[in-house]
């Protein structure tokens, strides 16, 4: 009954002479909020970067929606664009336009919706990750860190994407927004039904919202699934990582 | 801070005893180096290292006390290390468990003149694929630009030309004038030698309308608008403002190449013309000046000698500098990298590569409209 949202089958990754992933092999169902952990520099960022088409692959296959990105025309690239959001680090937001444009640009661009029903949407994003609607007139460099990333995330929610990729959505927000953040996801998955694949460090926000894991290490896949039975497996970066927690 | 000794070295029957006091810390530790360089190493057979009455060594002192103990345990025998404080004892042994031996790392510095040369080239060609690269993907992007008018975006282009054209007319016409100006003088003083004082008329007309001009123009534009271009997008490539683009399916050749190409393009020969205008009237002022020369005078003789081929001469190399200076300083922004040092070389290469391409360009139009007969 679940059906696959995105297939990564063999994926080798090399920078110069540097093996960055080796046969790597994941599978992420529809609807779940799935993430993809491991140490610094193992290739989390890079393997999400190649999803959204910014970064290519030596070999292997990745499948998204049914697209394959291997052989992928640039008029389908575009339909599948149009069926994600994308939530950088930094929040990656267009310092020349307020948060309110953000938010439409995409709305302008790809619909012909009126001003006033785009201003309704716009307002209820900004609602919906928890902005003040005095601060939709601002430019992003005059608002704070968290505040950026709750205005990048309703940027990439204006256009209602069946997929959410989320590049370490907690880091950098102190613990109280952090949790709104989660608690934020969850709502979003189970009202809108939305497939998130996100990185991240922040173990309470592992705990919380995680689905399923895949923990990349030593170029390949250490583990995935359940966090519940993560501790049953031989790997130095889980011992660290999850070893104290819930003991 | 503790400024006295540390240290206390006593020798007895072939055992040297360095005895350490107080606080050993980042501070003291180059004075306690000396004082062991000192000793005498002749007669040894035991060395004891006693930290007992040592109060806290931080982290330093304990690489450095493994240090001493690791020497002397090559010269002698016997080392032995006195201690009972648990804190120390943990820091040594967090020290040694962390300490990562320092390997001989044998860097090859002396590079011989062949492999500097063949690195040297092979940057390059390297660097001139990359740019034939990003013209194709230009050119690929124009395509499907041009494929639908409602493509176009023309408030973006509108937007480009009022920033780097229109705003820019005051200066170009500035330069302009004054470029008119000096060379009016440098060659009046000459005309009037031979008394062929009219002459400055088809001198000032050829030259300002066929070279000066579109030079002038092309090198303040390159140093105004394609320092611009080059910052501008390599900080929103910094930000990953070019990423978040990308992936909203917005391509940036189309969002932010494109449409400032265009705009320059359209926007140089205006600034051309401007510039055109500029330099004749600063060369009509000395001409009136210095060789009393009408005004009148003056554009009757420009009407006669001055054939229009030459202002259109001018005004047709306005699109291919705006080409050069554009996609040089966007492909420049396009390289930068993700630290903020490279918008700074990025945006000085820019600069002088495309100063050196206008010129270039000019060079070959010079010979290209020689031969034609133009």
């Amino acid at each position: 009954m679940m059906s696959t949202a995105i297939e990564v089958k063999n994926l080798k990754t090399q920078f110069g002479s540097k093996i960055i992933h080796q046969s790597l092999n994941l599978t992420i169902n529809t609807g779940e909020i799935y993430g993809l952990l491991g140490p610094s520099g193992c290739g989390k960022t890079t393997l999400l970067r190649e999803m959204v088409m910014l970064e290519k692959y030596h070999s292997g296959n990745i499948n998204i929606l049914g697209y394959d990105l291997n052989n992928i025309g640039s008029e389908d690239a575009q339909k599948l664009r149009r069926e994600w959001g994308v939530l950088f680090q930094a929040g990656a937001l267009f310092s020349s336009l307020t948060l309110r444009e953000n938010i439409a640009l995409p709305l302008v661009e790809y619909t012909d919706l009126s001003p006033k029903m785009i201003e309704e949407i716009v307002r209820f994003k900004i609602n919906l990750v928890g902005l003040k609607h005095g601060d939709a007139n601002l430019y992003p460099a005059q608002i704070s860190g968290g505040m950026k990333k709750k205005a990048a995330l309703a940027r990439a929610l204006a256009m209602d994407p069946k997929l959410l990729f989320l590049d370490e959505p907690t880091s950098g927000l102190d613990p109280i927004s952090a949790r709104d953040f989660d608690a934020l996801i969850l709502e979003l998955r189970s009202l809108l039904g939305l497939t998130i694949v996100m990185v991240s460090h922040d173990l309470q926000s592992i705990y919380d919202t995680l689905d399923r894991v895949a923990i990349i290490d030593h170029k390949k896949i250490a583990y995935e699934g359940t966090l519940d039975n993560i501790k049953s497996v031989e790997s130095k970066f889980i011992k660290t990582f999850f070893g104290k927690y819930n003991e | 801070m503790n400024k006295t000794l540390t240290l206390t070295i006593s020798q007895k029957d072939g055992t040297l005893c360095l005895k350490f006091l107080g606080e050993i810390t980042v501070y003291t530790l180059s004075k306690n180096q000396e004082t062991i360089d000192k000793i005498d190493r002749s007669k040894l057979n035991r060395v004891e290292i006693d930290l007992s009455d040592v109060t806290f060594i931080d982290t330093a002192a304990g690489i450095f006390l493994l240090g001493v103990r690791k020497h002397f345990e090559a010269l002698v025998s016997q080392t032995q290390l006195v201690c009972t404080n648990d804190e120390i004892l943990r820091t040594l042994a967090l020290v040694e468990k962390k300490q990562e031996p320092s390997k001989e790392h044998k860097e090859r510095f002396a590079k011989n003149i062949v492999e500097r040369f063949g690195k040297f080239i092979y940057k390059h060609y390297v660097a001139f694929l990359s740019f034939i690269s990003f013209l194709g993907e230009l050119f690929s992007a124009s395509m499907r630009y041009f494929r639908s008018a409602k493509n176009i975006r023309y408030k973006e282009i509108m937007f480009e030309i009022y920033e780097s054209g229109i705003k820019a007319l005051g200066i170009i016409a500035l330069t302009s004038f004054l470029i008119g100006v000096v060379v009016a003088y440098q060659s009046a003083y000459q005309l009037k030698i031979y008394g062929a004082n009219i002459f400055i008329v088809d001198m000032l007309g050829l030259s300002i309308l066929r070279e000066l001009a579109p030079m002038m123009t092309a090198i303040v534009i390159a140093g105004r608008s394609g320092s611009a271009f080059t910052a501008q997008i390599g900080a929103m490539k910094i930000t990953e403002e070019l990423d978040a683009m990308r992936t909203m399916g917005f391509d940036p050749y189309m969002f932010l190449v494109l449409p400032r190409i265009i705009a320059l393009m359209i926007a140089m020969p205006i600034l051309i013309f401007v510039a055109d205008i500029a330099g004749i009237l600063g060369g009509m002022l000395i001409a009136h000046i210095d060789l009393k020369i009408t005004v009148e005078l003056f554009l009757e003789r420009f009407s006669d000698v001055i054939a229009v081929k030459h202002f259109y001469i001018g005004v047709l190399k306005g699109p291919f500098f705006a080409f050069l200076i554009a996609s040089i300083a966007i492909y420049r922004g396009l390289m930068v990298k993700n630290d903020t040092q490279s918008i700074g070389f990025n945006t000085t290469k820019s600069v002088v590569e495309a100063i050196f391409a206008v010129i270039v360009c000019d060079a070959l139009f010079s010979i290209a409209f020689t031969n034609l007969g133009i």
